[in-house]
């Protein structure tokens, strides 16, 4: 619990200076995120402000402003990248403001997904810090009067025996002109572990104090003068469709109806999407309801979810298409000689994202550049899209940055933005698109279904000779972002995003990891990326199939894995951010099964089950050990999951508690998709599209959680989708564990269960 | 034309009879604290109190609260200091935060119906606010401080 005190947030006395300048950081963190009035910020003059990087700015009266390129959806990443920039700069944090900054090219890529934010940004941003920690030190020196070595900074200033200069005076009255080259920067050492003083401690997150008032602006709330709203007619299929014919008569019978017209997208985003305007929100929705239009759909209008998972199968089947991540020598060999071998095959259903924003935007032209208002999570890869939809150059749009209710993955994909762009310049006025429920699901990119078969082969006593594991999906890489591609080792192009974890820590033999494209997929719906996206269904199968095979030979589950993570060849593991390999991943493991007293005996229909993952891509492990207890229902199939254990090793941890935040969120996730999130095509258009008929985790279903990180010093990793991965194995091999039925779909609904029991039976 | 209290002070609405309270409050009257999640009452995003009781708003026509009290997240405590907020922050529950509105104005008549909440008592109550950032934990964790607080009072 965080000391609202010592914050200055909870006396309703006289503020202390210290409440002072919370209430500043936040008003500089309202600046950042909202903007009630559309004004731009005011202009600073250059030689006020010493800003030795892009990423932060320290004016003369020592506020440091530090520049957010990531979007702010429930990480409170901006407080984690603040530190790690305060932390090197010797910042007072209490002189800290953080801005989430609008779409330049001047950023680099803009990305917040992955999990990526903190992993990518920890050496930049420390280093960032740290030159400017070293110029005003060798400033302060001199209007101190002596040599930079008897400086220290701290606290926003620079000291040298009694006396000291602040770093505001030093940006006022000193001569800021040390500039640092590139190879300078990244040569600059860091603090060490030891005497860090923000990093690893726990704070009131910046953007928390106005989630609890009502006052967070979020896309939903922006708002500019003229403008009109906008409800969208979502087409038959999401791709092919065209408009035929457009009757909106029955709709001018409500008041504030304007027009509808049939986005014309050269950019191919939305193809036969139709747009219905109004003057306000409540006459849109009405209209949009009432306006009646003839499509002729696309091919996918007849393709269900059995359709593209039985096209998965095929694909499985046929030796030899797909891309080859892993590819050792004898895997057949080894699979055709072994004596003891098991094949098993698992399935997944299509999930949806269901963030609670639905996703909208604002859009309007502005002085010659178009303005884009809504969060989104990847403005870099929307902004080319956008410039081909509106036919102008990139660097006459800008998305401007709002905190986002709920990103998951879904604003990777920031097609949203393209319709009510196209809106906005087809009618000349701002336009203010917002999605209803229905309609965001229906324009989700969801999580693609997905089946995998998986084998392996081992000796007497259990040392594994071969492991063979095909995977096929939808790709949201292949679709969105083609330039991200990989290539295996068979030249054959891969979306790491929907493959990684079978590429795994074990020491297995001979090894093959095969990624599939399902084309069927992609040409039905948009693949997406979602909370884990492939390491969510990826880790489903290979920590399922490793209870199955351990159970075939004879091993207890958790020693059967122990003695694969040997850390042997490729699995020693290297720097910077997989420092200890398949060593930290057996820690974690290790560790689960003692908290979760694995071995025990349990009371009847109870089960322990356990689940090892590293997280997602293999270049940036986050090493966790999930166990999961439940209860089964023998009569109906019903689970109850009565506790879930996760040990984490991360590497560094910046901010505690939100990282325990993520991993609550991310295990609960897990969670929810290992029991009851899943839906499915059927004539082209996912099934479930409101909360009455897609179940989402509520109160009562969330059981008792136990969390702990291992202590570390390592680079810091990814927290936000990790934790998902693990949880779902875990509570399949626990129902196994409980009552004998093993499942090999996703979710694992009560039918599910009573199937296993009856096929076990 | 429909005419209310909201957060105190009388408001006249030129809405539709029935236009959803919900986009009033947010788009004729201004307030943006009450969320839209699902149009179909479901997540509990739009939960205001008409006269003291939870409300989904996106369900209430406005005709229906013509002459009533209604209390957005505004105007739960003049100063946003309800135990519940209080609870909030120092819990640090929000994540992304867009829930958050409608789950502290559902968990404000919880604690109203049940002083001495139990677990039983918060799973019944709060089973219609969704959290999809999962900050279910921390939400009990402060409804359950708050409750001891305002019984100190």
């Amino acid at each position: 619990m965080v000391s609202l005190s010592a914050h200055g947030l909870r006396s309703s006395v006289e503020p202390s200076r210290r409440g002072f300048l919370i209430t500043m950081m936040g008003a500089g963190v309202m600046l950042g995120y909202a903007r009630s009035s559309l004004a731009a910020e005011p202009a600073r003059s250059a030689g006020e402000l010493f800003e030795p990087t892009i990423w932060y700015g320290i004016d003369p009266s020592g506020m440091v402003t530090i520049n957010i390129i990531r979007a702010e959806m429930g990480q409170h990443v901006g407080t984690s990248l603040g530190r790690i920039v305060a932390e090197e700069l010797e910042a007072d944090w209490n002189k800290v403001k953080i801005v989430t900054v609008d779409s330049d090219s001047k950023w680099g890529t803009m990305i917040t997904g992955g999990s990526w934010s903190v992993w990518q940004s920890f050496p930049v941003l420390s280093r960032a810090g740290a030159a400017g920690r070293i110029a005003l030190v060798e400033e302060g020196a001199k209007l101190l009067g002596v040599a930079p070595q008897m400086c220290t900074a701290g606290e926003g200033m620079v000291k040298a025996g009694g006396r000291s200069i602040s770093y505001g005076d030093i940006v006022a009255r000193g001569d800021l002109r040390r500039t640092f080259t590139p190879e300078q920067l990244t040569s600059i050492p860091i603090k060490a572990p030891d005497k860090r003083r923000l990093i690893g401690r726990d704070t009131l997150a910046l953007d928390v104090p106005s989630k609890v008032d009502g006052k967070a602006r979020y896309g939903i709330d922006a708002v500019v003068a003229g403008m009109v709203y906008a409800r969208l007619k979502v087409p038959p299929t999401r791709y092919e469709s065209k408009v035929i014919s457009i009757d909106d008569s029955a709709a001018k019978q409500v008041p504030g109806y304007l027009k509808s017209l049939a986005l014309d997208d050269p950019s191919g985003a939305v193809p036969g999407w139709v747009m219905v305007f109004a003057e306000s929100f409540i006459a849109a929705n009405r209209a949009a309801d009432l306006v009646k239009v003839v499509w002729s759909s696309g091919k996918a209008s007849t393709v269900s979810e059995r359709d593209i998972q039985n096209r998965a199968a095929d694909l499985i089947a046929d030796h030899n298409g797909g891309s080859l991540l892993v590819d050792d020598p004898g895997v057949d060999a080894a699979l055709a000689s072994a004596k003891h071998k098991i094949e098993r095959t698992y399935t997944t259903s299509t999930v949806m994202h269901f963030a609670l924003e639905p996703v909208n935007a604002l859009a309007f032209e502005k002085d010659g550049v178009f303005e884009i208002h809504t969060g989104n999570q990847w403005q870099t890869l929307i902004l080319p899209v956008l410039a081909q939809a509106l036919g102008r150059s990139q660097d006459k749009i800008v998305l401007r940055s709002y905190l986002i209710g709920g990103g998951f993955g879904r604003r990777l994909d920031g097609d949203y933005a393209v319709p009510a762009a196209l809106a906005a310049k087809a009618i000349g006025r701002p336009v203010k698109m917002i999605c209803t429920r229905p309609d965001d699901v229906r324009f989700d990119c969801p999580r693609s279904p997905s089946t995998q078969v998986l084998r392996m082969a081992w000796e007497d006593g259990g040392r594994v000779t071969a492991m063979d594991h095909h995977a096929a999906a939808g790709w949201p890489t292949a679709v969105m972002a083609p330039f991200f591609m990989l290539k295996g080792v068979n030249g054959v192009p891969y979306d790491i995003f929907s493959i990684s974890g079978a590429d795994h820590w074990y020491t297995v033999g001979a090894q093959r990891v095969r990624a599939l494209r399902n084309d069927l997929a992609e040409r039905t719906f948009r693949p997406g990326y979602l909370r884990s996206v492939g390491a969510g269904w990826i880790n489903w199968a290979l920590e399922s199939f490793m209870d199955e095979a351990a159970l075939a030979a004879g091993v207890d589950p958790v020693e059967f894995r122990l003695r694969m993570l040997d850390g042997a060849g490729r699995n020693t593991g290297s720097s910077p951010s997989a420092v200890g390999g398949a060593r930290r991943q057996a820690a974690v493991l290790a560790r689960v099964a003692q908290k979760a007293a694995w071995g025990k005996p349990m009371p009847k229909d109870v089960g322990l089950g356990i689940a090892t993952t590293f997280g997602q891509e293999r270049a940036m492990p986050t090493w966790l050990a999930c166990a999961a207890r439940v209860r089964v229902d023998r009569s109906n199939g019903h689970v109850a999951v009565e506790k879930l254990t996760i040990v984490v090793d991360a590497g560094t941890i910046i901010h505690p508690d939100s990282a325990e935040a993520q991993v609550e969120g991310a295990l609960l996730w897990g969670l929810g998709m290992a029991l009851h999130e899943g839906s499915e095509f059927v004539n082209g258009q996912a099934k479930d599209t409101n909360m009455d008929t897609y179940r989402l985790l509520r109160m009562a279903d969330v059981p008792a959680i136990e969390i702990e990180f291992l202590p570390s010093t390592e680079a810091p990793v990814g927290l936000g989708e990790p934790a998902t991965t693990g949880v779902a194995p875990a509570i399949g091999n626990a129902i196994f564990n409980a009552c004998g039925a093993r499942v090999r779909h996703l979710p694992i609904r009560p039918e599910t269960v009573l199937e296993a029991l009856a096929r076990r039976a | 034309m429909t005419t209310f209290n909201l957060n105190g002070r009388t408001v006249s609405v030129h809405s539709p009879d029935d236009a959803p309270l919900l986009w009033v409050i947010r788009d004729e009257l201004g307030l943006t604290g009450t969320k839209f999640g699902c149009g179909i009452g479901f997540c509990g995003a739009c939960t205001v109190h008409v006269e003291g009781r939870a409300t989904r708003s996106c369900i209430t026509p406005v005709s229906a609260v013509a002459g009533a009290k209604v209390t957005t997240i505004e105007g739960l405590d003049p100063a946003g200091k309800h135990p519940l907020q209080t609870a909030w922050l120092e819990l640090q529950v929000p994540q992304c935060g867009y829930c958050q509105s409608g789950q502290i104005m559902q968990a404000a008549t919880l604690l109203k119906d049940y002083p001495h909440p139990t677990d039983r008592d918060i799973n019944a109550v709060m089973a219609g606010s969704v959290c999809r950032c999962m900050t279910y934990v921390r939400i009990r964790k402060a409804i359950k401080l708050a409750a001891a607080r305002m019984r100190e009072e």
